[in-house]
């Protein structure tokens, strides 16, 4: 176990390197001069701008500029944005748990719905109810997520009104971040009806946001259940008398699991690019719309920064889902 | 392999089937890929008549007919039988037009990635173990990366424009070709045949290209086929975020974007593309599961 550690851990350096060269080259492959941006419209004196290439480093022989970009990386130092000349790390960490938020409501959403209805559709296998499951989730997989999140706002914002279209919570509300979780901080706040705001506010994203891995999570549980209902134990199971709900609920769920939440845990990555067009879509303060803000307005610090630091959160989460299941299955150690 | 003996075979029923006519056979069972093959076929024909199909060119502006909903609809006129747009253009001429040029990125994104992803994949299978580390760790840099934003990036750096953008997904989506074909490869590698023709004296690159690849294709066919869609939807998104097609280009994701501020007043101008993209993306997909069924000896059956 401690060898399969270790090997996962060390490819996981050669990878981090890589994520910092490849986000270390983008401001350089950029076309025109990084400084000539940061300028902007006024431009710059000639002194200035040598005082900004001995500053920024530009001066220094590549591989140089490189290793001092990687010890401020490893110091937590990304830079600092060109708009609001705040570091990169702390805009990332203050907006990081609105994003954060949002994909937990949605992975909630999209187990509490997925998981049953595998199941179901795998029990079912061939009925209608099967077949119209999984129709359901070949619509919802192959969903443009930023029409469906607009289809919603004309449905339940505009002709029902029910739900506001953008933002986490009404302006009338106003209280400190203590964890940074809007359903929390508004619980905390004790102030009456600010719950309600931000659960309204949050439904529609969540939707949208949980949509596709609803149907990814529905789709695998059906192939897993299928796999594991053909097991031996199943059929003792069924032997010895026990009700149905039990077998398929407990007993076969139980281990269609795995697959399904190594699934679930490689999906990281994809709920980040989701994330980008549902937070532009419902002006959700986090790291999607912060990163498709920052791309408009050409602050290259801020999308540097923020991809290597989405790429290491995804390389981490991935890399924990692959410990995890050599864990869970010991089979895979091995190789 | 479907190798032909030499000694005529004793009747028509006893010979097996050709390799097209065996996977047409169990493609042919499943109801829903058969229909997402018709879909497609559509979406293709479109595709490739729109300048005949379509009744008026699609950047026309006609002025004094801005936001006609659907002729079904009150106020509406069969001239411009969905509706027209904020400009006046008809929406019948975008959405037809539009399939081109998801049609043109859903090809060029399969064929770039999958035959660049496809000789990587083999070079790394035969390779020696560091060379294929080397690669495989340069893979897992690029897939750590969430495929739009790094498409998102890459176009903000070439430029927004459709052939930016189908270049930017084109090497997103590359690794996924490149680990799928080593992983056949490797798998394929341990099989005697190869031995065999190893021992016949094959050199490498019929080993490589006339040996093992084609026992290698199945899954990487069905890939294609998964790729092809979801290539459509990301250059979609794309152009819906403003880093693809620029207007007045009609395609289907940048019609979206130009029409989000009406989205109010008229249903019609948001909901047709976005409808346009799920029925053609979700018959690829059907499509593509009639695929996997089909090639796939291990899922057939089954």
């Amino acid at each position: 176990m401690f060898g399969y550690l270790l090997t996962r851990l060390l490819t996981f350096v050669p990878t981090f390197i890589g994520v910092t060269l490849i986000s270390f080259a983008f401001i350089r492959v950029l076309p025109g001069d990084p400084i000539i941006v940061m300028a902007g419209e006024r431009g710059m004196s000639e002194e200035r701008y040598q005082e900004m290439v001995v500053k920024l480093g530009f001066d220094k022989p590549v591989w140089e500029q490189y290793t001092d970009y990687l010890v401020g990386v490893m110091q937590g130092d990304l830079g600092q944005s060109f708009v609001t000349k705040k570091p990169v790390w702390d805009e990332f960490f203050s907006l990081f748990p609105a994003t954060l938020e949002l994909s937990i409501c949605a992975m909630i959403f999209a187990m509490a719905l997925g998981l049953p209805a595998g199941v179901i559709a795998a029990v079912n296998r061939g009925k209608f109810f099967d077949r119209f499951l999984m129709s359901t989730a070949l619509v919802g997989y192959s969903m443009p997520i930023f029409w469906w999140a607009l289809l919603m706002i004309i449905v339940f914002s505009g002709n029902l009104g029910w739900t506001p279209v953008s933002g986490r919570i009404d302006l009338l509300y106003f209280f400190d971040s203590v964890t940074g979780f809007m359903l929390i901080d508004s619980l905390l706040s004790g102030q009456a009806g600010a719950f309600k705001s931000a659960a309204r506010h949050l439904i529609l994203p969540t939707i949208v946001l949980g949509t596709i891995p609803l149907a990814v999570i529905a789709r695998q549980t059906r192939s897993a259940m299928l796999e594991v209902l053909g097991e031996d134990y199943i059929r003792t199971a069924k032997a010895k008398g026990l009700s149905p709900l039990r077998i398929n609920g407990i007993h076969a769920l139980r281990n269609a699991l795995i697959p399904v939440i190594t699934v679930i845990g490689l999906m990281v990555g994809s709920l980040m690019a989701g994330a980008i067009l549902t937070e532009t879509i419902f002006s959700w303060p986090g790291i999607g719309k912060w990163m498709v803000d920052s791309i408009f307005r050409r602050d290259y610090p801020v999308v540097q920064g923020g991809l290597l630091l989405i790429a290491v959160m995804v390389m981490i989460v991935n890399l924990t889902v692959d410990l995890l299941y050599g864990v869970i299955n010991p089979k895979i150690r091995k190789r | 392999m479907t190798e032909t003996t030499a000694s005529p075979a004793p009747s028509a029923s006893e010979a097996r089937p050709g390799p097209f006519r065996e996977f047409w056979f169990y493609f042919r069972e499943n109801r829903g890929a058969v229909m997402g093959l018709w879909v497609f076929a559509v979406f293709v024909i479109c595709a490739a008549f729109s300048p005949w199909l379509s009744p008026y060119d699609p950047t026309e502006q006609f002025r004094e007919h801005i936001l006609k909903p659907p002729a079904w609809q009150e106020g509406g006129d069969w001239a411009f039988p969905l509706g027209t747009d904020p400009l006046g253009r008809d929406m019948l001429s975008r959405l037809i037009s539009g399939a081109r040029y998801s049609f043109i990125v859903g090809v060029v994104v399969v064929s770039v990635a999958a035959s660049g992803g496809i000789i990587i994949g083999l070079l790394s299978g035969f390779a020696p173990k560091w060379a294929d580390s080397l690669v495989m760790r340069v893979m897992d840099i690029i897939l750590a990366f969430p495929s739009l934003l790094l498409a998102l990036v890459l176009v903000a750096i070439l430029g927004p424009s459709l052939i930016n953008a189908i270049i930017a997904i084109a090497i997103v989506f590359q690794p996924h070709y490149v680990r799928l074909t080593r992983a056949s490869v490797l798998g394929e590698l341990q099989k005697d045949y190869v031995t065999s023709a190893r021992v016949a004296g094959a050199s490498l690159p019929r080993l490589m290209f006339v040996t093992v690849l084609p026992n290698c294709l199945a899954p990487i066919i069905v890939q294609g086929a998964l790729s092809f869609s979801t290539a459509i939807l990301d250059a979609a998104a794309l152009g819906f975020l403003g880093m693809g097609a620029q207007p007045p280009t009609p395609e289907w994701g940048t019609m979206l974007a130009e029409a989000r501020e009406f989205i109010l007043r008229a249903w019609w101008v948001v909901t047709f593309p976005g409808l346009a993209i799920l029925v053609t993306v979700l018959a690829i997909n059907l499509m593509g599961d009639g695929l996997r069924d089909a090639l796939d000896p291990k899922l057939k059956r089954s």
